[in-house]
């Protein structure tokens, strides 16, 4: 009742007001109907929160129900579980190693050719584009977006994997393969699968999602400040490097943040690239494998209750890692969004 | 101006350089995109055929369609929307018009944005160790639960977004007229931005309708034609990552033609959210 009264009465102190002037004995019809109506509304807004609750409770319900279920694993491999590279289903015997492994270099990879694009997008959309191009072009790099992850996991083996074998890898080992420390990552036998495909696939995916942060977050930058700079004679690109970017670096790390966020977990168009292999080379050309990817391909043949359990395990390790990853995104956007009203 | 300085030439440069590799990162992007779809769509139409829609999915080698794997998945999103946009919107409607700055309302927004991009193949996990584990058979049911998890957070965003657009003298003259909060809420202020929660819903249901990771583990996948939501169900995504991981000819150009169907559908789906209801609700 509290809060339902707090609530109304931050709108308005009519229906509070009024209800005490009731005289509650001989209630008048319109007495009756307010009654009714608060009850209803007491109901109304314990129905609305009870779901606000549930969805609340969700997130504490998967980290349960994944940890709970991955015990088995746990009893049986302990810590070690998340820093041995061994997985055979044989012998049950399982290590998370491999597939962290993979999964945090293929978002690595995805981070590194995807940042600056995305950046280059939301700059030519913000300051470049002309308005009639605006909108359309917008919209389709948002379509990037909406294209299901698995039509990219096709077009990934059928399409691209092909093509990047017979022409972008051979070009790679041949300029990048004797260099001192980056060689041997771009060394080996070029198949078109593996770590670096699944990475340049995934950095494709997550440049709508940065890119659209960024836009955001550029176009709250005050025109007076971009305007002052344009004034004492800047570039474009300067005004871009030393106000607009400055101004909205919170933001802009929220934006890769969320970007990550989106490429660890990401597993159909992973799973048709990376090669399902439980191994850690030195090279990006060989296949590897991500824990969703792992999950993806094995989850319904493990029959085995540890093999059932160790793959759980990884989905929490999963989850876990990326809530960290996309809290941190929301907690630095919201930063910016709400030091936008106190900087003027 | 015209009698640059080399510092000021540089600049220039510099500045020109850098606009033209921005231009370069958009046709990167563009690049990308049109090239899938070109793929797509090479391949889908050229897969297309009226026994698509007749014939159920065949067997190793053999030709057939893709009639029980389009019920199935109509069936299942359609059931997952229905379980999730009346979640989504009672959960919107509190945080935007009775939670609003209070602790619970602040939690329960932070941990929705998370959910809204948590990796889809871990609440198929979810779902299968608290459903599928404890009646311990695969099931549509399952299969939509899955997705209406996946669904309620961006209901409850927009739903929520969109009660924020309501101007506060709206709400005040309703409730002056006596009306409860709740008559105020469903007759008044969510009335007036219906066309942008249902943008929300459709969202919702493009986002869905191409996600294949969380019915891997809850609907599975079915052969033959079977209505029954209790039983493991053919399903579009997951039709085509089994017939595309295959080495049948067959089965991989059903699976593109599946692959254009889902894409065709997301995206009319997304078009039709940005443009026809944008109106209604900008209105």
């Amino acid at each position: 009742m509290m809060s339902a009264s707090q609530a109304t009465a931050a709108l308005s102190v009519t229906i509070p007001e009024r209800a005490a002037r009731e005289d509650k004995r001989h209630p008048s019809p319109q007495g009756r109907r307010a009654a009714a109506g608060r009850w209803q509304d007491l109901l109304f807004e314990a129905t609305t929160r009870f779901f606000a609750v549930f969805v609340l409770a969700l997130l504490l319900g998967i980290l349960l129900a994944l940890a709970y279920a991955a015990v088995p694993a746990m009893e049986k491999f302990g810590p070690a579980f998340f820093v041995t590279n061994v997985w055979n289903p044989v012998t049950s015997q399982f290590g998370a190693l491999a597939p962290i492994y993979g999964t945090l270099v293929t978002s690595a990879i995805a981070l590194l050719i995807g940042v600056p694009v995305s950046f280059g997008i939301a700059l030519f959309l913000t300051e470049m584009c002309p308005p009639l191009l605006k909108r359309p072009l917008g919209t389709a790099v948002e379509l990037l977006a909406a294209i299901p992850s698995i039509i990219y996991g096709m077009w990934g083996l059928f399409v691209f994997a092909p093509v990047f074998a017979d022409y972008v890898q051979p070009l790679l080992t041949r300029v990048l393969g004797d260099v001192w420390l980056l060689g041997p990552l771009f060394r080996g036998a070029p198949n078109g699968i593996g770590i670096l495909s699944a990475g340049i696939i995934l950095s494709v995916m997550v440049i709508p999602f940065i890119s659209s942060v960024m836009r955001d977050v550029f176009e709250i930058v005050p025109p007076v400040l971009k305007e002052s700079a344009y004034g004492i004679g800047c570039t474009t690109w300067e005004v871009v490097w030393n106000i607009v970017l400055p101004y909205t670096k919170v933001g802009v790390i929220g934006g890769i943040m969320l970007g990550l966020g989106r490429a660890l977990g990401e597993t159909m168009a992973v799973t048709f690239v990376i090669g399902n292999a439980y191994r850690i080379s030195p090279s990006l050309f060989e296949p590897g494998n991500s824990i969703a990817s792992a999950l993806a391909n094995e989850f319904n043949e493990a029959a085995d209750p540890v093999h059932r359990a160790s793959l759980i395990a990884l989905g929490l390790v999963l989850f876990v890692l990326t809530l960290i990853v996309l809290a941190a995104s929301r907690f630095l956007i919201a930063r910016l969004a709400r030091g936008e009203g106190t900087k003027t | 101006m015209s009698a640059g300085t080399g510092r000021y030439r540089r600049r220039l440069f510099v500045n020109r350089f850098n606009l033209v590799m921005s231009l370069a990162t958009m046709a990167f992007g563009m690049a990308f995109l049109l090239w899938i779809l070109f793929v797509l769509f090479q391949q889908g139409f050229a897969a297309l055929s009226p026994t698509l829609l007749m014939q159920d999915t065949p067997p190793p080698g053999s030709a057939g369609g893709l009639k029980n794997a389009i019920f199935g998945s109509v069936l299942i999103v359609a059931t997952a929307t229905l379980i999730s946009t009346p979640i989504g919107i009672l959960a919107g409607v509190y945080l935007a018009e009775f939670g609003r700055g209070s602790w619970l309302a602040k939690a329960t927004r932070f941990i929705n944005d998370i959910l809204l991009s948590a990796p889809s193949i871990v609440i198929g996990l979810f779902v299968y160790t608290v459903y599928v584990m404890q009646v311990s058979h695969f099931s549509g049911w399952a299969g939509s639960m899955a997705l209406a998890l996946i669904a309620i957070p961006v209901v409850v965003r927009t739903t929520e977004n969109m009660l924020q657009l309501v101007p506060n003298s709206l709400r005040e003259a309703a409730i002056a007229l006596g009306a409860p909060m709740w008559k105020v809420i469903m007759l008044v202020t969510l009335k007036a931005v219906r066309g942008g929660v249902m943008t929300g819903v459709l969202l919702a249901v493009a986002r869905v309708s191409g996600e294949t990771a969380p019915l891997l583990f809850t609907a599975l996948n079915n052969q033959f034609w079977s209505a029954d939501m209790n039983a493991p169900m053919a399903n579009l995504p997951v039709v085509i990552f089994q017939f595309a991981m295959s080495p049948y000819d067959d089965w991989k150009s059903l699976a593109w033609a599946g692959a254009l169907l889902i894409t065709l559908t997301v995206l009319v789906l997304n078009i039709l959210a940005r443009t026809v209801f944008r109106q209604t609700a900008v209105r």
